[in-house]
């Protein structure tokens, strides 16, 4: 029987001739990434050392990334006391690839990790952070761990005791309507699995319309794989994958793509045509309640959210801008806007898309999570609605219980700002 | 033996448990202060010490979905509760072997608050109802990981191992 592409993957990274779902492995890790939480990490991997004499060591430094974007520029004195030991700690171990509050190279892990070459495809990442699954997007298998976890991968370089997880194929057919995309299509896919529907399981994505994404598309459906539970959602590598890597992330040298044998066991498939779909919202407060734009368009919304790690690229601002070009945001409703990483932000600054969201009356922060999971910057007040092309709108997610959060793309966002209430944005915004 | 303290419903996210606003704390001695900390008549009782160890909360399906934050299990594993619920998100099960946590997936499970619970690692028995709910083991490769003590001591002996044979 053959094997799936995450199959390959870590009968690989495990040195094995073939693995299947269910089997127990311990695969070498590729990349091991943390951000603000390397403090527990640090933590945990020094505990791991105490009695035994040895001294704590990291199997290999060059596999280790730390990129600080959850709480940047720092809240509070703890969080910046935490930055700063995990910096001194970076410099003392001689992690190159670490990425602090910068305005050149900082910005979300997400995003940072493939535009800097980081991700291969047929690499095991692991990351403590469960959108780690994005990776996925380059034909990596990327998963999220817990730090405890993580300072077992910097102690042994590999993951102990994983089981292969079975995986579901999706074959994703039909051309996108215009203002629908990559975002709709997670959506859409989330509210059919529901939020535990994949949960144990990987999603391979398969067929024309993800051929003919783009890589910053097949980070937004990796991205959100995990709001269905999955352990990674990955796209096969192909030559969109290899032209993302060459000419955007400056990798140079042989890159090796992994593709599923034709026989490979699927635990099942499911068959999506997305080009009679609308805009598709979650709406309060799980990703899996998700209806078509029609049923909830109208909604008043105070405050517009365009960014984080599944909806703050390059493609997802420039569309943001087309849309609030020669407009204002709505009286009444504030627009946050999140460029996923320092690149972007200033690639965004390059071709004017920074100015025509500040003439429109768009606030344009810095790269970071920022309010989407509600520490700092962008809270919502009591019985205020958001309208956000996030990843999550748990109850209290961006930092208040009493308020709620819609999940949407950036076209719906945009054109929503406009308005003012959720707004279709297939309909022509006046 | 372990009373049901609360219960909660489908879908509890670690948003529920550990609000990303107290994501600056860390260390698993501080984190317990913040457990369900936006359900506060929960978050009273338990930091005001009337939940005894070994207290259970029954969640409903997919409990903790959502971040990978350890936050979330090293808040609950302070006070010992013991987690039963049909199925648990990947992340917070591992998070939780790994930790010490006891979650116990339990597909039938129906007890309510107050209801004194006995559990083992085959079954759960409501003794209010006299009802017994079959539990699903962990895979044994995960068990091993409990057995151990947790992933810390597991990992540990395995850096003792590559010590000695270096």
């Amino acid at each position: 029987m053959g094997m799936t592409v995450v199959e390959k993957i870590l009968a690989r990274a495990s040195g094995l001739p073939s693995v299947k779902a269910g089997d127990v492995v311990e695969p070498k890790v590729d990349l091991a990434m943390s951000h603000e939480n390397a403090a527990l990490v640090m933590n945990q991997f020094i505990e791991i050392y105490q009695g035994t004499g040895i001294q704590p060591k990291i199997w290999d430094p060059s596999k280790i990334s730390i990129i600080f974007d959850h709480r940047v520029p720092a809240e509070s004195p703890k969080t910046a006391s935490n930055q700063k030991k995990i910096r001194e700690f970076v410099a003392a171990n001689d992690i190159a690839k670490f990425h602090d509050i910068r305005g050149d190279v900082g910005g979300i892990c997400h995003q940072v990790l493939p535009e800097n070459g980081y991700v291969r495809p047929g690499s095991v990442i692991v990351g403590t952070d469960s959108h780690t699954t994005s990776h996925g997007a380059l034909g990596a298998f990327a998963f999220g761990i817990g730090a405890t976890e993580m300072a077992s991968v910097w102690a042994l370089g590999s993951v102990l005791n994983v089981e292969v997880p079975a995986t579901i194929k999706v074959n994703v057919s039909g051309k996108f309507k215009k203002f629908v995309g990559p975002k709709d299509l997670i959506l859409h896919l989330i509210g059919k699995l529901t939020a535990e529907g994949a949960n144990f399981r990987v999603i391979e994505f398969h067929g024309p319309t993800i051929r003919d994404m783009s890589t910053s598309g097949r980070l937004v459906i990796c991205n959100m794989s995990v709001e269905a539970g999955a352990t990674s959602g990955i796209v096969p590598a192909d030559k969109e994958t290899l032209r993302y890597l060459t000419r955007e992330a400056g990798v140079k040298g042989k890159i090796v793509c992994v593709s599923p044998d034709k026989d490979a066991l699927y635990e099942r498939t499911i068959d999506i045509d997305v080009s009679r779909m609308d805009p598709q919202i979650a709406c309060p407060h799980t990703v899996d309640n998700v209806k078509s734009i029609k049923a909830v368009k109208g909604i008043k919304i105070h405050q517009v959210v365009i960014g984080s790690c599944t909806n703050g690229r390059l493609d997802d601002l420039e569309l943001a801008a087309k849309i609030l070009r020669g407009k204002k945001v709505a009286k009444g409703t504030r627009m946050l806007i999140f460029p996923a990483s320092a690149r972007i932000y200033n690639q965004a600054l390059a071709k004017g898309y920074i100015g025509e969201f500040m003439k429109a009356g768009a606030v344009v922060m810095n790269s970071g999570c920022g309010p989407c999971l509600g520490i700092h910057e962008g809270a919502l007040g009591d019985g205020e609605v958001a309208l956000s092309t996030t990843n999550r709108n748990f109850k209290g997610r961006m930092g208040n219980p009493n308020s709620e959060v819609y999940l949407c793309s950036p076209a719906v966002a945009a054109a929503s700002a406009i308005k003012g209430v959720i707004t279709d944005p297939t309909k022509g915004v006046k | 033996m372990g009373q049901v303290i609360y219960k909660l419903g489908d879908d509890i996210s670690t948003d529920i448990i550990y609000p990303g606003r107290y994501m600056a704390t860390v260390l698993p001695t501080e984190t317990p202060q913040f457990a369900f900390a936006d359900i506060k008549e929960l978050n009273e009782r338990m930091k005001t010490k009337q939940v005894p160890p070994g207290s259970v909360i029954v969640g409903g399906k997919n409990f903790g979905c959502g971040s990978s934050r350890e936050q979330a299990v090293s808040t609950l594993k302070g006070y010992d509760l013991i987690i039963i619920a049909p199925n648990f998100a990947r992340i917070f099960l591992q998070n939780s072997i790994n930790l010490g946590l006891q979650t116990v997936t339990c597909p039938e499970i129906d007890a309510n608050v107050g209801d004194d619970l006995e559990v083992n690692s085959t079954e759960v028995m409501n003794k209010k109802t006299g009802r017994k709910f079959s539990v699903i083991p962990l895979p044994k490769a995960r068990q091993a990981i409990v057995e151990a003590g947790g992933l810390i001591a597991y990992t540990r002996k395995r850096v003792m191992v590559g010590k000695s044979s270096v």
